[in-house]
């Protein structure tokens, strides 16, 4: 049994006949619970009917539990209470987002006009949906100074795909398609970046950094060459720093024949501040639930729409909306266009737009830019908070909506970067992003975002500060196998892989 | 800004701490000629109220489908979700919570997606699943690559009952990646041989069922023709709740099943976001994409799950990965899985009954109606309409008169010769006043 943490009390919390603690109650498993012959649902009783199925009836049993309404309602409630989420602290993750989720846009979103309606239902009956899309799509636009928007990926990452996609259509509609094969990425780029020029076909050519951690234009001549198709840059970038030379960049990438993908993820430290396409970037994908606060939900749903230079709108996917004086209509087959074809079926993450247009108008142009001041106004705070007591990789310079520092600070005492976040969990916070980016050693990327009070980054700063006290005092008790007041102690990532159990079984 | 809560004497005290002289230093690092020297011509932020109004009006220039008798399906159906499933996604903690890479306090989301992962996998009769895709379509391509992985070839067959905007997800992704699809073509009878095609050059053959045209379609012989070839069969189901009804492609022989899983728990939503379902082999789990949560334990013994295979990642693999994605559709599967709890095997059957029935109900009486004819042998709850005249002038003339009466199979597959073709799908919300004024509208039209 490790020691306990001197400011932890001394005994472990008695033990209960039930397995719960007070109110951290223990949930077993539907299937462990519930009863295949038990409904939550009074299905009204279907008409007598001749059966048309066939010999395709369902022989076998399912073996799938319910539970009653009360059941379920206990179940998710007591699993909803094992969550961290942004309602409930303070969620510094970097790279991330996550930011206030304003609920008049879950209610908005929730409207029968928007969330009631078929994506093949007659365009004449969905005119308000199609002018919110044509809405959404002006203010992105108009954010980012580009030419053309494809809102139908359904995540950054699909977005990604969606950008690339148009780059390669553009490449090949230039006859260059069997010469150019290879994109430019940064070291730090998000893993996404590589995975989807690999899937594309594309071989991938790393850009290093300099030391201050951000891309220098000579480091892209370098790579540069008749084989390039495209460079795909974060900015502003994964170490949350502007990326100084990025005009340069884009200049000598197009001098090259090469187009420029930017990463969009990191947009809301410069929404209604500085507009992507007066920097040369060709395609962006927008994370509307980072930058415009659509909930992340536990992994998702994500929005990714993508806005394209004028050089690469022709090949955006369908669909797409036209307008006709007043009426809008669909644009749905891409036969006798330049589009590269659909991403994916109907027409985008409609609840996302609803969400996403919700947050840009309560915001309105002045809201946006404030946002994304403020948000670098609190990384830097942060950044001022902690620089004496924990080490920046790229010296103490000002940071973008991020501030990343290395575990340089923790050298010799025993504290790794995991043990110091799991530590913060028994303060009440979600860690920070541990271990990106890549390049940098033992990361911790910290994104406060604009929805904090200065009270709450000044808890937040006192507390990372006596972390890192204990950490240099030798108070590893604290640290160790941290969390200890969380619903759980450190899980067993490493057995989870080695012997992976993804599925209840019978008999278990 | 209401959401912003620093003041400008905050403001102006953290720019003090920091040593700046003001916000536009903290920019120093951006070139001058990229920053904004004015505001953008944009509207100024607006009340609450002001943005409720606004986004009202635009919802009122739609019309919901439960306005109207409403009959439109092709891959989104339109099923009742009981209030307690919307009343629990809305939780903070499920709601405004991130992917839960730190499982000591994500236990809630990791433990409903084991479940979730568990119930796909029951439903599809597949031995495991992941923990959700974007939506049906995606999935589908995803699949495809999956086959191109584990069979290390890359050319798959698409059945033309496939839906066609499936069918272009792949063919889209595959074009752009320099893989090859071959093409059947449409089926509206369900009565292609796929088998014929099958050779030894094939990763995958990709079958839907029911399928678009509403055709349930036995896959047992093409299973064993796939593995006779060495390729895999990728079965696709658009309408979750026919498995309620009907046998599941595992019980068939698929080797993945991949879904679309808005029909259960999720709203129609014009399209999206919707929920991927994906399910495939214990033996082919380290070559599924997506995310997977396991069982594990904490450092207390006691039974946690958590993230993993993440090896397989973009994360960790860069340009090795399996997949590009590093989403999954966490809310979207949370509703499907509590819908589906409350459902449970005998709810979600007498669903399934009742879809049945209902659209059988339907189509006793449109047979009726002279010059209508409907092509389906077998059908769940959807069948696809020969009308005379054209389907798609029908349907803006049935709008018109205020029923939604289906999707023309011409707007799913412009040029095909298939105008007079009409997909009709009738679900539990369907009434006997429903189906009685579709008739009686259809009557007065034709």
């Amino acid at each position: 049994m490790l020691d306990r943490p001197a400011h932890l009390p001394m005994e472990e919390p008695r033990a209960t006949f039930t397995g719960n603690r007070g109110l951290d109650q223990e949930e077993a498993l539907i299937f462990e619970s519930g009863r295949c012959d038990v409904s939550g649902v009074d299905v009204e009783e279907p008409p007598p009917v001749a059966s048309r199925l066939g010999s395709h009836a369902r022989k076998d049993p399912i073996g799938l539990p319910g539970l009653t309404e009360p059941e379920a309602m206990r179940h998710y409630v007591r699993l909803s209470r094992r969550n961290y989420s942004i309602d409930a602290g303070l969620y510094p993750l970097g790279s991330c987002t996550m930011k206030h989720n304003p609920r008049i846009n879950e209610k908005m979103a929730r409207l029968e006009g928007f969330a009631d309606i078929h994506p093949l239902q007659p365009v004449s009956t969905v005119q308000g949906a199609l002018e919110l899309m044509e809405t959404l799509a002006d203010w992105l636009l108009t954010l980012t100074n580009m030419q053309a928007i494809a809102l139908s990926p359904k995540a950054g990452a699909h977005g990604e795909l969606c950008g690339m996609m148009a780059i390669k259509s553009a490449i090949a509609a230039k006859g260059e398609g069997e010469t150019r094969k290879v994109v430019l990425i940064p070291q730090s780029a998000h893993g996404t970046n590589p995975a989807t020029a690999a899937l594309l076909g594309f071989s991938v050519r790393i850009v290093p950094a300099a030391a201050d951690g951000t891309v220098r234009v000579a480091a892209v001549r370098e790579a540069l060459g008749a084989d390039v198709a495209a460079i795909m840059l974060t900015n502003p970038n994964t170490c949350g720093l502007f990326e100084r030379d990025i005009v340069e960049i884009a200049e000598a990438v197009h001098e090259a024949g090469a187009y420029f993908y930017c990463d969009g993820a990191n947009f809301n430290a410069i929404a209604g501040v500085a507009r992507p396409g007066d920097f040369g970037v060709d395609a962006m994908h927008i994370n509307l639930h980072k930058t415009f606060s659509t909930p992340h939900g536990g992994g998702g749903p994500g929005a990714g729409p993508v806005v394209l230079s004028k050089r690469l709108a022709a090949f955006a996917p369908v669909p797409f909306i036209r307008r006709a004086g007043d009426r809008l209509t669909l644009v749905e087959d891409a036969t006798g266009t330049q589009s590269f074809g659909r991403l994916a079926a109907f027409h985008g993450q409609m609840g996302m737009f609803v969400r996403a247009l919700a947050y840009l108008v309560a915001h309105g142009g002045d809201g946006v830019a404030e946002a994304s001041k403020d948000a670098v106004l609190a990384a830097n705070y942060v950044r001022a908070g902690l620089r004496d007591v924990m080490t920046q990789p790229f010296g103490d310079r000002p940071c973008m909506h991020e501030v990343l520092f290395d575990d340089a600070w923790l050298k010799d005492t025993g504290v790794t970067t995991l043990d110091f976040a799991k530590a913060m969990i028994d303060e009440g916070y979600h860690p920070m992003t541990m271990y990106f980016p890549l390049v940098v050693h033992g990361a911790m990327l910290i994104e406060p975002t604009e929805s904090e009070s200065k009270a709450s980054l000044d808890l937040f700063i006192a507390t990372l500060r006596d972390l890192a006290r204990s950490a240099r005092e030798g108070d590893r008790a604290r640290f160790d196998q941290a969390p200890y007041l969380a619903p759980r102690r450190r899980v067993d990532e490493t057995l989870a892989a080695r012997k992976p159990v993804l599925r209840w079984s019978p008999g278990e | 800004m209401r959401y912003h809560p620093l003041s400008d004497a905050d403001r102006q005290t953290m720019l003090a701490a920091i040593g700046a002289a003001d916000i536009e230093a903290l920019y120093a690092d951006a070139p001058p000629s990229t920053l904004l020297k004015a505001p953008l011509d944009l509207p100024p932020h607006r009340s609450e109220m002001e943005v409720e109004r606004l986004l009202r009006r635009l919802a009122a220039r739609n019309v919901p489908a439960g306005r109207v008798p409403f009959f439109v399906g092709a891959g989104a159906y339109r099923h009742h979700v009981p209030a307690s499933v919307d009343h629990l996604i809305q939780r903070s903690e499920f709601l405004t919570s991130y992917t839960p890479y730190q499982p000591e306090i994500s236990q809630g989301t990791l433990h409903y997606l084991f479940e979730f992962q568990t119930q796909v996998a029951l439903l599809t009769g597949m031995e495991v699943a992941n923990a959700s895709m974007y939506d049906g379509s995606t999935a589908t391509a995803e699949a495809v690559l999956m086959a191109h992985r584990l069979t290390k070839r890359r050319r798959a067959l698409l059945s033309g009952g496939l839906h066609p905007h499936y069918a272009e997800v792949v063919r889209t992704i595959s074009r752009l990646a320099d893989d090859e699809v071959a093409d059947m073509a449409p089926d509206p009878f369900g009565a292609e041989d796929l088998v014929a095609q099958i050779d030894d050059t094939l990763s995958c053959v990709v079958v839907q069922t029911p399928d678009v045209f509403g055709n349930l379609r036995d896959l047992t012989s093409l299973a064993e023709a796939c593995h006779r070839h060495g390729a895999l069969l990728v079965a696709v189901v658009t309408e979750a709740v026919s498995l309620g009804a009907i046998t599941p492609p595992g019980a068939m022989g698929a080797d993945i099943v991949v879904g679309e899983g808005q029909s259960i728990g999720n709203a129609l939503n014009f399209g999206g976001p919707y929920v991927g379902l994906f399910a495939t082999r214990h033996d082919y789990v380290r070559q599924m994409p997506g995310r997977l949560a396991g069982e594990s334990v904490d450092a207390d013994g006691r039974r946690s799950f958590v993230l993993t295979l993440s090896t397989r990642e973009q994360h960790i693999r860069r340009d090795k990965a399996t997949s590009n994605i590093c989403t999954n559709s966490g809310l979207c599967a949370l509703a499907f899985s509590i819908h589906l709890t409350l459902l449970g095997e005998a709810g979600l059957a007498k669903l399934a009954r009742a879809n049945h029935a209902n659209a059988v109900a339907l189509a006793d009486m449109l047979e009726t109606v002279a010059g209508v004819e409907i092509l389906n042998k077998t059908f769940f709850n959807e069948f696809t309409l020969r009308v005379p005249g054209g389907a798609a002038a029908l349907v803006e003339k049935l709008a018109a008169k205020g029923v939604l009466a289906g999707v023309p199979v011409s707007r799913l597959l412009p040029g095909a010769g298939l105008d007079d073709l009409l997909l009709v799908a009738s679900t539990e919300m369907n009434t006997s006043e429903d189906r009685a004024a579709f008739v009686a509208a259809l009557e007065e039209t034709l």
